[in-house]
């Protein structure tokens, strides 16, 4: 049998190499993980925290109705900016990848990408802006007439949520879409033409079931990281649009309470996490019933 | 004469993948040596240890004289050309060739000197300033043969330097490279899937199967003596019959199956034979068909056409004898006057015990 | 036609995702302080207002030095695992590879939780620039390795292979091959990493020290209505600021595909 030895062979100067970013990523990521999952099992008495183990906190998420509201509120709105995101961006990667000119495909991904690295808290009050009683939106559609008085339900509330997050979470939904259609040979699609299938249909006995991998990253790369914003929720949802990342938020800079923030994030995760898992189940399943 | 590279026992492993089983070879100075197999029998593995990319599991190398464990890639007296070419995208024709002379003790103008010397020995002469990636694909493989040869290596190691080249461009090449070895006088070692371009190129080869060396002759035993039917199959065409060998104090005879007994002249019988069962190989141009109106002097036997290939030049013809189950190929020279006949024909095959090449069942 | 019409689509999705940005300069020149129409009459005094604003200048200043640090360190720990990534595969890479891109999906509410529970409570650190440069080091190593390994892997190993066999040690063949080849990509993850630190809110709003950042400062102005001129103005600067930027990452991109002789297929990620 061949010796592995560090240094010598290929593979192992390949994870000396690998050890900076691994070890940053221990120290940084994998440790602090582990930090709030035992910090979840504390509690906070007053200046200090109390070290004994309990299961007071996510107690007092279950039996404390506001959190799993609030859970639940989040919960539903990822999961509607996740579908409308989705939506709306698969036409846009089918477009630039099978409609543009090869050497023009790039600078339409550069414009799709630009709006999504521009300073988004000025991006989110904008939308404030567009969406207000006296916004773009409003004074457009008065001012053309189509409305009498300025329309309320597109502010403050969950709405405005989804929309302003749907807009900040385009491009992460498209570009993996983009890159999964242009994998796909060209030549699929006319043997599928060639064997008598339509173009819609083509599109959907071949294409579509050949991009679901990007479809799949697009989902999971909207839909966790969203439950986590809570600049969007603060000043976009009102009374009624706050989430569970303003009260996670607020446990640790507010409250002052570690520990069941701590829990807090523990649980959102876990449930995305979870909701992840069981979305790639089933579609891995949907995939496999089809061939 | 003592070898320039000698290679004893050699063994590679990748994981538990065994890739070379125990290699033993010697390559003379300003040999042309070709490593011939199908894809996966570790030829390039071969090439690649000799080069120092990969080290050894077992086994000595010695290039010159001088065990080569434990000196890298850099340090060793051989040159590649790979079957990438590996161009450096970002330097010129010029600055590629000389790239090897960044330590030597050379002169500016010395270096320059020796690229353009190289350059005009590839045929690249007044491309020197030429940005490496509009090139063509033959012109890549020029700049890195002057790449390495720049360096006066012991040894040119080739590794499948023709596969990316069309058939025309590739058949110039062919030449061009035999006129190049034997201009510099280097050894080299060529690594090939190719047969046809070996037996062309090399002064010997080595024909290589899951790690081992199967065989390893200059072209023309390879081709008329294969020592096993997997060499025989890999080299050329070759049909295959069954047979029975007797011996009867000096004289060996045959009895094949479908064609009748015939006795072996001495230079056909190979070492070691013993009487029993054996295969026998014909290739298809020691065969022929008797024309209408042609006589013979030699041996024949009943056959019926059974397919027809025609090629312009050649006829290739599949033919079924009594006693024998698969069919038989037979080439043909298209010559002035011969026809070329349909399926189903009926005809005489023409045979000779100068045609059978003895293997081991 | 199938293709006039998502054309139309893809144009009107434009107007949608550029619909805040264009906002931005019309009311940023705009002479009144609601942000709201009818418009006012055209003024410059917000952007001289940016001129004169101490605190602003402050946390501008903060943001740069986290900014310019976390492009450095992201892309240094991105050129290892990248690297690493194009060479031959270990026991465990395809794991360690996942967990090192693992901040891309992960909220980054978790990732500020953490990482102020560990620095706060564990370790009991003052909060300051350098622990949001720890943070944003984290969350931009991923697009660095992204970008990264586009510009390794289009490289042909047998370029450094050639190197060697023309006698070059293999670190002087990766000074002389493989660095060259990949500066493009090295810059574009810097102005990348970056641009992605200069913009972060979510996870510097917990790790900020007593010297808040820039997009730290703007959160507290957007409480006060009166500030929020100053605000627009502020933010035109930073989207041209951003666009300059990226345009210059692109251009570096494209550099660095047309040296190694790849056509180009796809932008960032």
């Amino acid at each position: 049998m061949a010796r592995f030895r560090w240094g010598q062979s290929e593979g192992g100067r390949a994870a000396l190499l690998m050890a900076p970013p691994f070890a940053y990523a221990l120290l940084l990521l994998a440790v602090p993980l582990l930090a709030i999952i035992l910090f979840s099992f504390w509690t906070q008495d007053f200046m200090d925290v109390n070290t004994t183990f309990t299961l007071d906190n996510y107690r007092e998420i279950i039996t404390q109705p506001i959190y799993g509201l609030l859970l639940q509120r989040s919960l539903y709105v990822s999961g509607c900016v996740t579908i409308v995101t989705v939506l709306l961006a698969y036409p846009i990667a089918y477009f630039v990848s099978f409609h543009v000119d090869p050497s023009r495909k790039s600078i339409w991904l550069f414009l799709i990408t630009i709006p999504f690295w521009t300073s988004y808290l000025i991006r989110v009050f904008l939308w404030k802006v567009i969406l207000g009683y006296n916004g773009v939106v409003n004074s457009g559609l008065m001012g053309l007439g189509v409305i009498d008085e300025p329309l309320t339900f597109i502010l403050y509330n969950v709405n405005a949520v989804i929309i302003t997050l749907a807009h900040a979470f385009a491009p992460f939904a498209i570009l993996p879409i983009f890159v999964a259609l242009e994998k796909i040979d060209r030549s699929l699609l006319e043997a599928s033409q060639d064997l008598g299938e339509t173009r819609l249909s083509t599109f959907f006995r071949v294409t579509l079931p050949l991009s679901m991998p990007g479809l799949v990253a697009a989902v999971l790369i909207v839909f966790i990281p969203t439950i986590g914003d809570y600049v969007t929720p603060e000043l976009m949802g009102g009374a009624g649009g706050k989430l569970i990342a303003n009260m996670i938020q607020t446990q640790f800079l507010a409250l002052n309470n570690a520990p069941l923030g701590a829990a807090l994030a523990l649980v959102a995760m876990i449930c995305v996490t979870a909701i992840s898992l069981l979305f790639v189940f089933l579609n891995r399943r949907w995939l496999r019933g089809r061939s | 004469m003592t070898a320039l590279i000698s290679l004893r026992g050699v063994q590679k492993y990748y994981g538990t993948y065994h890739a070379l089983r125990g290699i033993d070879l010697d390559i003379k100075a300003g040999e042309f040596f070709s490593l011939l197999g199908p894809s996966g029998c570790g030829k390039t593995t071969l090439l690649r240890t000799i080069a120092g990319f990969e080290g050894l599991s077992d086994g000595t190398l010695k290039i010159d004289g001088k065990d080569m464990s434990g000196v890298p890639a850099n340090l060793r007296p051989t040159n590649m050309v790979f079957q990438s070419y590996a161009i450096f995208p970002h330097l010129s024709v010029a600055e590629n060739v000389a790239f090897g002379l960044r330590k030597s003790s050379m002169s500016k103008k010395e270096k320059s000197a020796a690229v353009k010397e190289a350059l005009d020995m590839v045929g690249l002469g007044g491309f020197g300033g030429r940005a490496s990636h509009a090139l063509s694909g033959g012109q890549r493989q020029r700049v890195a043969l002057a790449r390495a040869l720049i360096l006066k290596p012991k040894v040119l190691l080739l590794d499948e330097p023709l596969s990316a080249l069309d058939k025309k461009m590739r058949e110039q090449m062919q030449v061009e490279l035999i006129r190049l070895q034997r201009q510099v006088g280097i050894t080299f070692i060529l690594v090939t899937h190719d047969q046809e371009e070996a037996l062309v190129m090399s002064d010997r080869i080595a024909v290589m199967f899951e790690g081992e060396i199967g065989q390893m002759d200059d072209p023309e035993t390879l081709y008329r003596a294969p020592n096993s039917r997997r060499v025989a199959e890999f080299i050329g065409k070759m049909n295959f019959l069954t047979g029975v060998v007797t011996t009867d104090g000096g004289t060996v005879s045959v009895d094949v199956a479908g064609l009748g007994r015939a006795e072996l002249p001495a230079s056909q019988v190979p070492q070691g034979t013993v009487p029993g069962k054996v295969s026998i190989g014909i290739r298809p141009e020691t065969l022929a068909i008797l024309f209408d109106g042609e006589t013979t002097q030699r041996r024949v036997v009943d056959a019926t056409v059974s397919e027809v290939v025609y090629y312009g030049d050649m006829t290739y013809y599949d033919v079924r004898i009594a006693g024998v189950e698969s069919a038989l190929t037979i080439s043909m020279k298209n010559l002035i006057g011969r026809p070329v006949l349909d399926v189903g024909a009926k005809t005489k095959v023409i045979w000779d015990e100068r045609s059978l090449v003895l293997l081991p069942a | 036609m199938k293709g006039s019409g998502l054309k139309i689509y893809a144009i009107a999705y434009l107007l949608f995702l550029y619909a805040p940005i264009l906002l931005l300069p019309i009311f940023a020149f705009n002479d009144g302080t609601i942000i709201a129409f009818p418009l006012q009459g055209f003024t410059t005094k917000w952007f001289g207002e940016l001129w004169t604003n101490k605190a602003l200048h402050d946390a501008v200043g903060n943001s740069l030095f986290i900014a310019m640090m976390t492009a450095i360190f992201a892309t240094l720990l991105g050129v290892c695992a990248a690297r690493a990534g194009a060479m031959a595969s270990f026991p465990g890479k395809k794991g360690i590879t996942g967990f090192i891109m693992l901040p891309l999906v992960l909220p980054e509410i978790i990732v500020a939780v953490s990482l102020l529970i560990v620095l706060r409570q564990v370790l009991d650190m003052q909060l300051s620039n350098w622990t949001i440069i720890m943070a944003h080091v984290l969350i931009c190593t991923p697009f660095s390795i992204a970008i990264l390994n586009g510009a390794f892997q289009n490289i042909d190993p047998a370029l450094e292979e050639a190197a060697l066999d023309l006698g070059e040690t293999r670190w002087s063949a990766f000074r002389l091959v493989i660095l060259p080849l990949v500066v493009p990509g090295i810059i574009s993850s810097m102005l990348i990493s970056f641009t992605i630190s200069l913009d972060e809110f979510i996870i510097a709003f917990f790790l900020t020290g007593s010297n808040p950042t820039m997009p730290v400062y703007i959160w507290g102005l957007l409480r006060f209505p009166a500030s929020l001129p100053v605000v627009m103005a502020l933010g035109t600067l930073l989207v041209t600021l951003s666009i300059v930027l990226l345009a210059t990452a692109e251009y570096f991109r494209r550099r660095g595909l047309a040296r190694a002789g790849i056509k180009d297929s796809g932008g960032f990620l």
